[in-house]
């Protein structure tokens, strides 16, 4: 069943990174790191093709290492739902410059388009609200996307979340970097981190 | 209630002390991070941390998230360490995975249980296959039996994972902990 008025992923991830300043960014498995990857290859993009699960947690860890740092994990609703236990560690630790974005287009798209939970029962932002992140919203607009990446700068007022839906389209893939070691590393050089 | 073995008075006082030897051996070598499962065998060394001005104690709903938070710890400048019991080993297979790829320091400390006096048969198959499964994921795994060489074997894990990126787990085993004890 299509619905009217989804968002364009390319377009809401290249709004959120549009002015991203000192953001890292953090791509989870499946096409949300393509995304990241097609708003622009960037030094502080993380980007994950495996760990499925594991977005929000990297999200957290980083967070927590460097509060000062604003955090961006956008990922999708089948990565999220994987590690749906993480939203309530996040919701504990409620580190203030992390933010997550849920890109839901309702199925598993790199698979060939299995409906996902969120297509019919689970409310992610319900959930993200419910273990503890207050700031949880649901998008549907552009404008919403963008009020969002401005917020996202602001590292004392979250962690915040946002669930925006997303059409199904499945886009032209830009792939990024599958060397994980040149992915962290460049992060670390970037943040002024020396090699070991 | 639960208890363990080895609060009878049977035991020297000094093999109490085993917690307080790994969190000194944490603190040297600037552990911020410290993601967690509770378990008994655990509790004291949690406690220290939690109360610790250096690291942040991280509970966790399962135990692979600690693995993908020490990923995220690594590439922010922090080292960290994740605290499971045997069980929990058995959630963390796929999220292995990040640590050769993303090769960032790993060290996991694992208290056994389904050895040394278990009355639990549902604690035993994954007890049994712990070890097999961290060396099948690469990661090498480091025992101690008893708690005078406790200090030697968190210096010698700590080091390699740390200064050699060498991803390491230490089983600290039932014998060390104590086998736990259900009464009525």
């Amino acid at each position: 069943m299509s619905k009217a008025n989804l968002l364009d992923r390319r377009q809401v991830v290249s709004t959120l990174l549009a002015n991203r300043k000192d953001v890292v960014a953090i791509g989870g498995l499946g096409a949300s790191t393509n995304d990241i990857c097609a708003a622009g290859d960037h030094a502080r993009n993380f980007y994950l093709w495996g760990g499925m699960g594991g977005a929000a947690m990297i999200g957290l860890g980083l967070a927590l290492a460097q509060p000062t740092l604003p955090v961006l994990v956008i990922t999708g609703d089948g990565e999220m739902l994987m590690g749906m236990g993480s939203l309530a560690t996040i919701g504990l630790q409620k580190p203030s410059n992390l933010s997550i974005v849920v890109l839901d287009n309702e199925a598993y798209g790199e698979t060939g388009g299995q409906t996902s939970h969120t297509s019919a029962a689970a409310d992610l932002v319900g959930v993200a609200r419910a273990c503890g992140i207050q700031h949880s919203e649901s998008i549907s607009t552009m404008a919403e996307v963008e009020a969002f990446a401005k917020a996202v700068h602001d590292v004392s007022a979250g962690p915040r979340f946002a669930n925006v839906k997303i059409d199904s389209a499945s886009l032209e893939r830009i792939l990024p970097s599958r060397d994980g070691t040149y992915i962290v590393n460049r992060i670390r050089g970037d943040l002024g981190f020396q090699p070991i | 209630m639960h208890a363990r073995a080895d609060a009878a008075d049977t035991v020297p006082e000094s093999s109490t002390l085993w917690p307080d030897d790994i969190f000194a051996t944490l603190q040297r070598f600037d552990v911020r991070q410290v993601p967690y499962v509770p378990d008994a065998g655990h509790s004291k060394l949690i406690q220290r941390v939690l109360g610790s001005s250096t690291m942040r104690g991280i509970p966790l709903t399962t135990e692979e998230e600690g693995v993908a938070l020490l990923a995220g710890a690594w590439t922010g400048g922090q080292r960290g360490v994740l605290l499971m019991q045997s069980s929990g080993v058995g959630n963390c297979i796929n999220m292995l995975s990040l640590i050769p790829i993303l090769r960032f320091p790993f060290l996991t400390l694992v208290t056994m249980r389904g050895e040394w006096g278990e009355f639990n048969p549902w604690q035993v198959p994954m007890g049994s296959t712990t070890q097999g499964v961290f060396e099948l994921s690469g990661v090498k795994v480091l025992r101690a039996s008893n708690a005078a060489e406790v200090p030697a074997v968190l210096e010698a894990a700590a080091a390699q994972a740390y200064n050699a990126l060498t991803p390491t787990a230490v089983l600290l085993s039932q014998r060390l902990i104590g086998a736990k004890v259900f009464t009525k």
